[in-house]
């Protein structure tokens, strides 16, 4: 071998020249065969192939087919054509839902109409609702502000405390001619989104916190107070750390020092939402190659750097999916609330059916509160599958 | 190559060039696994500006003993002196440490989320605290010395493995090393991309980089080592120019070593 040698003119050629000629002829017949084509195309095919591909899978379909379009007939027959969307005014100057309950074959969406308010807003003073309506407002525009990618730098943060203040300062009142209420009056679907948002928006940075602290090798007592707290706040109900807090809690606070209950119950949601959410988090840091790590180190990154540049941006899109199913499952949870006395929009919905005028319609407000919820829930599932479609198209394309 | 014949006698306790203080001194390292012994005793200078190559069969502990020299792993006894600071437990000396020396992986570990351009100015902005422009502006010199500026604005998924590499190699040049760590850097790629890798390593070689590379390369080693160890079962057990250690290997264990890698060629 020559001094100058290199790898490329030593390499052993003839094995894979030998190897690759026989691929390359197959290729060949490949590409000359038509490709064999797939059955029609257009919703007719489509049917043909996937319900009428045999005489027992048309029999399913048909029999399948028959039920779903009977339900959905009697769905749009009660829902629709045979519903009642305004009663008459009675004696007393009150609506009458008599007419309601004579026809009891369709909806009575009259109740949505004349409890729409109570249902939202709870027990918050009548000619004041247009406060917390501001505050829906301005939670589902932070929302959609926040999950633009164009805003998330640093200022995003600063907008979240000056919305949340504004909140605070709406619901409350008690300056600039603004009657003060108390939080026990607050109700409805302002409650369950500042539970839901303020939950998740500290449980979120705690739950990177645990996570990173689980995985701590130099910091022992830092890791055992992390396993701690994960393994005791997943190892109890949500319901029984509500209770704790709206119950126990204040036995143990000295008298006059009492933080209120929806500030105890969001505590309550915090540490429970922080377990589950670090755990997921931790699944992602494990899920990263330990070359990651290695490649930071060796650029002399420190752990902080190294953390917020590299583990965690990479960590938590492999966790997209889990964390807002997450994100999901604890939205519907603050209506657990429900159980210590916290007018969310579940109790205010549910209080509103108890009303003795319009008792039997509480399918309709069901149906209106499931619908409410499902806005929600349904654009984090959107918008979780629109961000990870967005990073896939930046990695291992 | 006279004047390198001199400190490259062979031996593991070859002292460094003679002009200022070796880059690196290990001496008599050992380290466990458990209860596996995987470096033992292992003692080498590497003189400022010296080309080593580290070669030996695999579980040989070739790799350990690179990555003890950043402390990616640490020893448990002996000592390591890297530039002159020692490696202890000591965090601003392993800073200092790592912000000198650069190192490449096998499997690259380019950060996939960021660009080509952002994996290479991440470290300077943070650890060197250079303004972003300039940072910018040094690391387009190196891509271009690699010869991919063209790609910056891709990210690691869009390059081919050699690229990949090439990138590895610029981006640990933007920290500005004194000395540069490769650990099997070809040993992951396909073999029409090792030659762009090799050849940039050779000219790093040659504009005079302090260099220690794992690799079973024979072809660079002869081209640019000084000088050429041989691990076995975590110790040194041979060292010399490529030229006595291929012609005239003295140990078994070599012999055998050799036959097995260049079987074929």
């Amino acid at each position: 071998m020559s001094e100058n040698t290199t790898i490329a003119e030593i390499d052993p050629v003839p094995a894979t020249a030998g190897a690759t000629a026989p691929t390359i002829a197959a290729a060949n017949i490949a590409e000359t065969r038509p490709r064999p084509s797939v059955a029609s195309t257009g919703p007719v095919g489509w049917m043909r192939a996937n319900l009428f591909s045999g005489w027992w899978s048309s029999a399913v379909t048909l029999v399948l087919g028959y039920f779903v379009i009977r339900w959905a007939i009697g769905i749009v027959e009660w829902a629709l054509i045979r519903a009642h969307w305004a009663v008459p005014m009675g004696a007393n100057g009150q609506p009458d839902p008599s007419v309601c309950r004579a026809a009891t074959d369709g909806a009575c969406w009259a109740i949505i109409g004349e409890k729409y308010r109570f249902i939202l807003f709870g027990l918050y003073p009548y000619d004041q609702q247009w406060r917390p309506s501001i505050c829906v407002v301005l939670f589902i525009a932070l929302f959609v502000v926040s999950a633009s990618r164009r805003f998330w730098r640093k200022e995003l943060l600063g907008v979240w405390m000056v919305t949340l203040a504004v909140i605070g300062g709406l619901m409350w009142g008690g300056f600039a001619g603004l009657p003060y209420v108390s939080q026990e009056q607050w109700g409805g679907l302002p409650i369950t989104l500042i539970l839901a948002t303020f939950g998740l928006a500290f449980a979120f940075p705690l739950a990177v916190l645990v996570a990173l602290g689980r995985r701590s090798r130099n910091l022992p007592a830092v890791k055992l107070l992390c396993v701690l707290y994960v393994e005791l706040i997943r190892g109890v109900p949500l319901v029984s750390l509500l209770f704790m807090a709206s119950v126990m809690f204040p036995l143990f606070m000295p008298v006059g020092l009492n933080p209120d209950k929806l500030l105890r119950a969001q505590i309550a949601i915090i540490l429970f939402a922080g377990a589950y959410l670090a755990e997921v988090v931790r699944g992602g840091l494990q899920a990263l190659p330990k070359g990651q790590f290695e490649a930071a180190d060796a650029l002399g990154l420190s752990y902080w750097k190294k953390t917020s540049f590299i583990v965690l941006p990479q960590a938590l899109r492999l966790v997209i999916p889990p964390l807002v199913n997450t994100f999901i499952g604890f939205f519907k949870d603050t209506s657990l609330v429900l159980i210590i006395g916290i007018f969310d929009l579940l109790t205010s919905g549910k209080a509103a059916m108890t009303d003795p005028v319009w008792t039997g319609f509480s399918t309709e407000v069901y149906i209106v509160l499931a619908a409410i919820y499902f806005v929600f829930c349904f654009a984090m599932s959107r918008y979780s599958s629109g961000l990870e479609r967005d990073f896939s198209q930046t990695r291992n394309r | 190559m006279s004047q390198t014949a001199e400190m490259i006698r062979p031996g593991p306790f070859t002292e460094g060039a003679s002009t200022g203080a070796p880059a690196i001194v290990l001496d008599r390292v050992n380290k466990w696994y458990g209860t596996l012994h995987v470096l033992r005793d292992v003692s080498m200078t590497v003189g400022q500006k010296e080309r080593v190559v580290v070669c030996g069969p695999s579980g040989s502990g070739k790799s350990t003993m690179i990555r003890c020299i950043n402390r990616l792993e640490s020893h448990q006894e002996g000592r390591i002196v890297v530039d002159g600071t020692e490696l202890t437990d000591d965090l601003r000396a392993l800073d200092t440490i790592r912000r000198e020396v650069g190192m490449v992986f096998q499997s690259f570990n380019l950060f996939p989320h960021l660009t080509i351009l952002e994996n290479c100015t991440l470290a300077p902005i943070w650890v060197r605290k250079m303004p972003k422009a300039e940072a910018e502006a040094l690391a387009m010199s190196y891509l271009e010395r690699v010869k991919i500026p063209e790609q910056a604005k891709k990210y690691p998924g869009q390059l081919s493995g050699g690229q990949q590499q090439r990138v590895a190699i610029a981006r640990a040049l933007c920290m500005k090393p004194k000395i540069m760590l490769f650990d099997e850097p070809t040993s992951a790629l396909d073999p029409e991309m090792i030659k762009e890798v090799l050849d940039t390593m050779i000219s790093l070689a040659e504009d005079g980089m302090t260099m220690v590379c794992v690799t079973h390369e024979m072809g660079f080693a002869r081209r640019v080592a000084d000088r050429v160890v041989f691990m076995d079962q975590g110790e040194i057990v041979e060292s010399g120019t490529p030229h006595e250690m291929f012609e005239n290997p003295q140990t078994d264990r070599l012999k055998l070593f050799l036959s097995q890698i260049l079987r074929g060629h």
